[in-house]
């Protein structure tokens, strides 16, 4: 066994690394991946090793990424493209709701489409307009695609590889101010299933949903409430489509109560699509709503404020308060 | 990938290597020389006064100080980011000089020297990089948008801009600010289709620096960025993005012609970035330092130093007078900028609709009650 500590950008990139000696097939498109590594650095060094045909810097033009890509793909490629900042995948927006979702049923599944779409998402990086955006729901609403947002540097390790050998396209997303994280990566064991949600703490009080860099944010609440004697149970739902929900209703019928935390604003994100599952997977369970903490329903705002939009470990406490004073 | 250089007929000059000044680009309309020799051009001819190029010089030179000052302050944290403009003086001088009053100017990030012409207080600027506002200024008032982040969005903004003041028979145009990797995307080709089709009175400005962050031009075209225009249907000109003078001739008179009704024309001003993409790049992993040696003897400023020295116009005390003002200015954006009260945290909720929602407005309650709830309370 052979466990190493890697940051998250560390362990994509070996991920990554691992995919393109595993199947030649595999390329890397997008802006600056090549020499410059990415401006995240997670292509670093691949384009040395696998020459400029596997890891492409292509022109600045993110329709020209994915509309490629598709071409690409139907010739038995497996295109992993990079948007450089979730802001900037809008441009390739048309492409990939119109086209790469729904080729597979369109050719009655002659034509699949093994895509992978990396996006570093998130804010709190302190950036300018467009760098800190949460577009899940945007992708999850849209038949044909898989959303998997990893928290830990060994699901990044494992789940890019796995998102990149999956038929499906997939929209796989990075916590970009989690990059710098450290943890253990059992580089020779077995991952878990990539379209599973996981307990990553047991409670008995209140359930508490997250995914990518939240996670541990839901993490650093459930310390800080342990230290006031309540027990929250924290899920990383690691697949935002499909989600996971069996071990959440498992989970809220113990608990009763049900809090879901992301980036992305609350009205219509994915914390509404959960709420009502729960509701009816277990309504008589309950004995609060479903509560969201969430992003405000604004603009992402200048990087000085973005502490005050961002959920913190307060604002998950001041929802789990709720959701026992129910 | 690589076999495309190779089977390329028309080779665009290899960054450093094609010397604007010298022959072999017959294409590239001068005034300047990087020596600082006044020479003339039979398409562009320029009339400026003394005091006009005095003027032109201290605003090269401010800009420059400014851009300075502002690269120190972000390393010095109190900048979220700095996209420099080093190198890019004359370029951006030489168009925003040209615009009237009345014209439009729709920029990216990096058009600082712009927003100087334009009178923009450089702190509203500034507001922006330290991460208080999307930028402080009133694109109305001044007629210079918002930054635009997103590459190239804004060359359709300036399209239809221009689409309106034709509408209006207004006897003014729009000036488009683009990279050269901007030219790659889907709506700045959106952009020049429009304008052609439209005869839309846009002029659209692009930076050549030769990169888009790490990667050279070579990969966005394979033909020089201005021959692309042709194609289009409008005139396209290669103007030295270092020579201040050339720049301000050929922006004027293709503005005029846009005023006059005679449709787009595309600028490719030739130039080069010679500091970071922003201050969170490191360009040593992509381009050798010889590169920006080569550029150093083609800096825009020093070549009109020359020759306003060269040619009795500027004394050294004229010169010493704008180094000093520089540093005033200097002084003014950093304290400026030390003293920039963050913004209430309820300034997210405002401006989000022309009148707020119900829903919004709740949130903002549940916001300030929720920060009134700490003790002592962060609002
Ligand atoms: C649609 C979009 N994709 C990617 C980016 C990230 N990005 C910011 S600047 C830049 C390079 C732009 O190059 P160029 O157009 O040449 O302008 P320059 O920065 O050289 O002035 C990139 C890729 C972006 N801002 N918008
Ligand atoms: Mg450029």
């Amino acid at each position: 066994m052979s466990t190493e500590t890697l940051t998250i950008g560390k362990a994509l990139n070996l991920g990554l690394r691992k995919a393109m000696e595993d199947d030649a097939k595999v390329l890397l498109m997008g802006e600056d991946i090549g020499k410059l590594g990415g401006v995240f650095r997670i292509t670093d060094g691949l384009q040395k090793d696998f020459g400029d045909d596997r890891v492409v810097d292509t022109p600045l033009a993110e329709a020209g990424i994915l509309g490629t890509a598709v071409g690409l793909a139907m010739r038995g490629y497996r295109p992993v493209c990079e948007i450089q900042f979730d802001g900037f995948v809008f441009p390739a927006y048309n492409q990939i709701v119109t086209q790469v979702a729904k080729i597979h049923a369109r050719s009655k599944g002659r034509l699949p489409m093994p895509i992978v779409i990396r996006i570093p998402f998130g804010g709190g990086i302190g950036a300018v307009e467009h760098h800190s955006e949460s577009p899940e729901a945007y992708f999850a609403h849209t038949a044909g695609l898989k959303v998997v947002a990893v928290s830990t540097p060994s699901d990044a390790y494992w789940g890019i590889q796995q998102a990149i050998t999956h038929p499906d396209p997939i929209v796989f997303l990075e916590p970009k101010r989690r990059y710098w994280e450290k943890g253990q990566v059992d580089v020779d064991g077995t991952p878990d299933p990539l379209f599973a949600s996981r307990v990553v703490r047991g409670g008995e009080d209140v359930t508490v949903l997250a995914y990518g860099p939240m996670v541990k944010t839901a993490l650093q609440a459930a310390q800080a409430a342990a230290e006031e004697g309540r027990s929250l149970e924290v899920i990383d739902l690691r697949t935002v489509s499909p989600l996971d929900l069996a071990p959440v209703f498992d989970s809220v019928r113990r608990t009763g109560r049900c809090v879901v935390v992301h980036e992305a604003p609350v009205t219509l994100g994915l914390g509404s699509e959960i709420a009502a599952r729960v509701t009816e997977e277990c309504f008589h369970s309950l004995e609060a709503p479903v509560l969201r903490v969430g992003g405000y329903d604004t603009p992402y705002p200048p990087s000085k404020l973005e502490e005050e939009y961002l959920p913190d470990l307060d604002r998950v406490l001041d929802a789990v308060d709720r959701s026992l004073g129910f | 990938m690589s076999t495309l250089s190779q089977t390329t007929e028309v080779v665009d000059p290899v960054p450093g290597a094609g010397a604007p000044h010298l022959p072999g680009q017959p294409d590239l309309v001068q005034l300047l020389t990087p020596e600082g020799e006044r020479v003339e051009h039979p398409d562009y001819s320029l009339d400026v006064s003394d005091e006009e190029l005095r003027q032109l010089y201290r605003d090269l030179a401010l800009v420059r100080r400014w851009d300075v000052e502002a690269t120190a302050l972000q390393r010095q944290g109190e900048l979220g980011i700095w996209a420099s403009l080093l190198g890019q003086e004359a370029a951006q001088v030489g168009a925003g000089r040209a615009l009237g009053e009345d014209d439009m100017a729709f920029r990216t990030y990096r058009e600082h020297g712009v927003a100087w012409t334009r009178g923009v207080d450089p702190l509203h600027v500034m507001s922006l990089f330290r991460g208080v506002d999307q930028g402080g200024w009133d694109p109305v008032a001044t007629r210079f948008n918002l930054y635009t982040v997103v590459i190239g969005a804004q060359t359709l903004h300036a399209t239809g801009y221009a689409m309106g003041l034709q509408r209006d028979s207004a006897e003014s145009a729009t000036l488009a600010f683009l990279g050269d990797g901007a030219t790659s995307q889907g709506e700045v080709n959106e952009a020049m289709i429009w304008a052609a089709t439209f005869s839309a009175p846009v002029v659209f400005f692009c930076q050549n620096n030769q990169y888009a962050i790490s990667v050279p031009i070579e990969r966005q075209s394979r033909v020089p960025l201005y021959q692309r225009a042709a194609g289009f249907g409008f005139p396209g000109v290669r103007v030295d993005g270092n020579d201040v003078l050339a720049v301000l001739a050929v922006t004027r008179a293709a503005l005029a012609a846009a005023r006059e009704g005679q449709g787009p024309t595309f600028i490719e001003a030739f130039t080069y970035r010679m500091g970071a993409h922003t201050t969170s790049d490191d360009p040593t992993r992509y381009r050798l330092a010889s590169e920006l040696e080569e550029w150093k003897l083609r800096d825009p400023i020093a070549r009109l130093k020359a020759h306003l020295s060269r040619s009795g116009i500027a004394d050294a005390g004229f010169f010493a007078s704008v180094d000093a003002e520089g540093d005033e200015l200097a002084a003014r954006i950093r304290r400026g900028t030390l003293e920039m009260a963050d913004p209430a945290g309820t300034e997210i909720f405002d401006h989000v609709y022309a009148e707020q929602t119900p829903e919004l407005a709740r949130q903002r309650e549940e916001f300030v009650a929720y920060h009134a709830s700490f003790e002592g309370g962060h609002q």
